[in-house]
């Protein structure tokens, strides 16, 4: 047996010993308290049949997207401006540690608020669960570049242009991914209760909506299941990036 | 001999350090680092500073490069006062200087933004043959041991023809071994491109061993104690009398014994 395949047996064998502890426990109870293994790929098989599965993934990760894209878009180059120079570190620090703090679901209300109940909610929600840790990495990321690297780039006479595109940007690019791949986790945590609350698509709402409409636990179950496996899919992503070695 | 061979390079002075004086001031309280050092360096030269760890060496060095202005006094090179850095002197770390996320070849061209093509090709062939990266070209610096990477700085620095060449202890990092190999290599490369070099180390035995001067400094607030004339011929025997001679009398000048 070859090591490639050892390693991707021992996990695979072991989750598979999982399910078949799950089943048997659940049909070894006489109460109703979870639905089991076998019923969840029936929900999952009913979400297919009336097509929401893709349509519930697709919604979820627009909205995902989005306020993920939004707020990196504005975090970072903002974060390094911040990280760059000091004076302006002072002014935003207490701010920044004032909102960080401050729960995303807190702002649910106000969120309504300002967008109404739909999609615009919702990316506003991930937006805000994205930024800080985005301004955060980026202002530390400048901060933390080893001086040499930038007094190298004055010594061979780059412009100030030419040291944050060729010095300063290849410089924070590790620390900004490995930055970008947590966030998106947070975004991913985060869109569930915001489809809970502001719109009637996407893998939260399925969750909330099941519960409601008819005690459909294995549709609940199905949903934190995709979830789970749309979010170890984005991580293993954002991972390969991260192994490129010209980023590194 | 030995005096001839330092009349003939006494030329022309390259760079002239005048009365400097640093004072670091740090949570309010001020800390004078160098103290009236006065320094002169002819064209083609290889001096090294030696001194004591936390003398002020890198902090002079740094000064020379133009990337610290002194509290009072001046740096000039070429009669100029240095004012920022320019890439005809070229500052050379210890091996944590070169780009981890440029290639070999990607690093020794960095300076060479306004370098025709064919131009930038020629020298990167040339300077990656000289310090024996060759088959390296596509390497990123963490695949290289450390004494490629800081032979892949000098070539970095060497690349866009300084004519001066400051080194801040760039061996320190290395293994005795690569140390020595790398002492040799850099006078190959000072014997082929005649710049003006700059060696800031701790090591006696490195400056005894590379230098026609050695500069001495004194405990902060440092000045230059003393310079002395490397009058050994390369290449040198490192078991000679005036070899011993020399290296135990820069000792003395430090204040250290003889014996451990």
């Amino acid at each position: 047996m070859s090591d490639r395949v050892r390693l991707w047996l021992r996990p695979i064998l072991f989750l598979g010993l999982l399910l078949v502890l799950w089943q048997v426990a659940v049909s070894r109870s006489s109460t109703k308290l979870l639905p089991g293994p076998w019923e969840t790929v029936g929900g999952v098989a009913d979400l297919v049949r009336h097509g929401l599965l893709l349509k519930y993934v697709a919604a979820s990760l627009f909205r995902v997207t989005w306020g993920f894209v939004l707020a990196a878009i504005l975090a970072i180059p903002m974060g390094l401006m911040i990280g760059w120079h000091h004076r302006a570190e002072m002014a935003f620090n207490p701010l920044i540690q004032f909102f960080r703090p401050i729960s995303p679901l807190a702002w649910i209300p106000i969120a309504i608020l300002w967008f109404g109940v739909g999609d615009l909610s919702a990316v506003f929600l991930i937006f805000l669960s994205c930024f800080f840790p985005l301004l955060l990495t980026a202002i530390n990321a400048v901060q933390t570049i080893p001086s040499v690297y930038v007094n190298a780039g004055r010594n061979f006479g780059l412009s100030s242009t030419g040291l944050v595109y060729r010095v300063l940007y290849p410089a924070v690019l590790p620390q900004l991914i490995t930055g970008l791949r947590i966030t998106l986790g947070i975004a991913w945590l985060v869109v569930v209760a915001a489809e809970m609350i502001a719109v009637n698509s996407g893998l939260g709402f399925l969750i909330v909506d099941a519960r409601n409409a008819g005690n459909r636990y294995d549709l609940v179950v199905a949903g934190m299941v995709i979830i789970g496996i749309i979010g170890l899919l984005l991580d293993q992503g954002m991972r390969s990036l991260e192994r490129t070695r010209s980023l590194r | 001999m030995a005096p001839l061979e330092a009349a003939e390079k006494s030329a022309r002075t390259k760079l002239s350090v005048e009365h400097i004086h640093m004072v670091f001031s740090h949570d309010g309280k001020t800390t004078p680092v160098l103290n009236d050092v006065n320094l002169e360096v002819s064209e083609g030269e290889f001096l090294c500073i030696v001194g004591p760890s936390g003398c002020g060496k890198s902090t002079l060095l740094s000064m020379i490069a133009g990337f610290l202005s002194p509290t009072s006094g001046a740096v000039r090179i070429d009669g100029n006062v240095v004012a920022r850095p320019d890439p005809r002197r070229i500052f050379v770390f210890q091996e944590r200087g070169v780009f981890p996320w440029l290639t070999v070849e990607g690093n020794i061209e960095f300076g060479l933004f306004n370098v025709s093509k064919a131009e930038r090709a020629r020298r990167v062939a040339h300077y990656i043959q000289m310090v024996g990266l060759k088959g390296f070209e596509r390497a990123y610096p963490a695949e290289l041991s450390g004494g490629m990477k800081q032979r892949l700085e000098v070539a970095r620095a060497l690349a866009v023809n300084p004519d001066m060449l400051l080194l801040d202890e760039p061996f320190g990092a290395l293994d005795s071994i690569t140390r020595l190999v790398m002492r040799g290599e850099l006078l190959r490369i000072w014997r082929e491109e005649r710049n003006t070099v700059i060696f800031v180390t701790h090591d006696i035995d490195e400056a005894v061993q590379l230098a026609d001067r050695v500069a001495v400094m004194s405990d902060r607030p440092s000045r230059i104690q003393q310079v002395m004339n490397i009058d050994i011929p390369h290449p040198r025997d490192i078991s000679a009398s005036r070899y011993l001679e020399l290296r135990n009398a820069i000792l003395e000048q430090l204040g250290l014994a003889h014996q451990i």
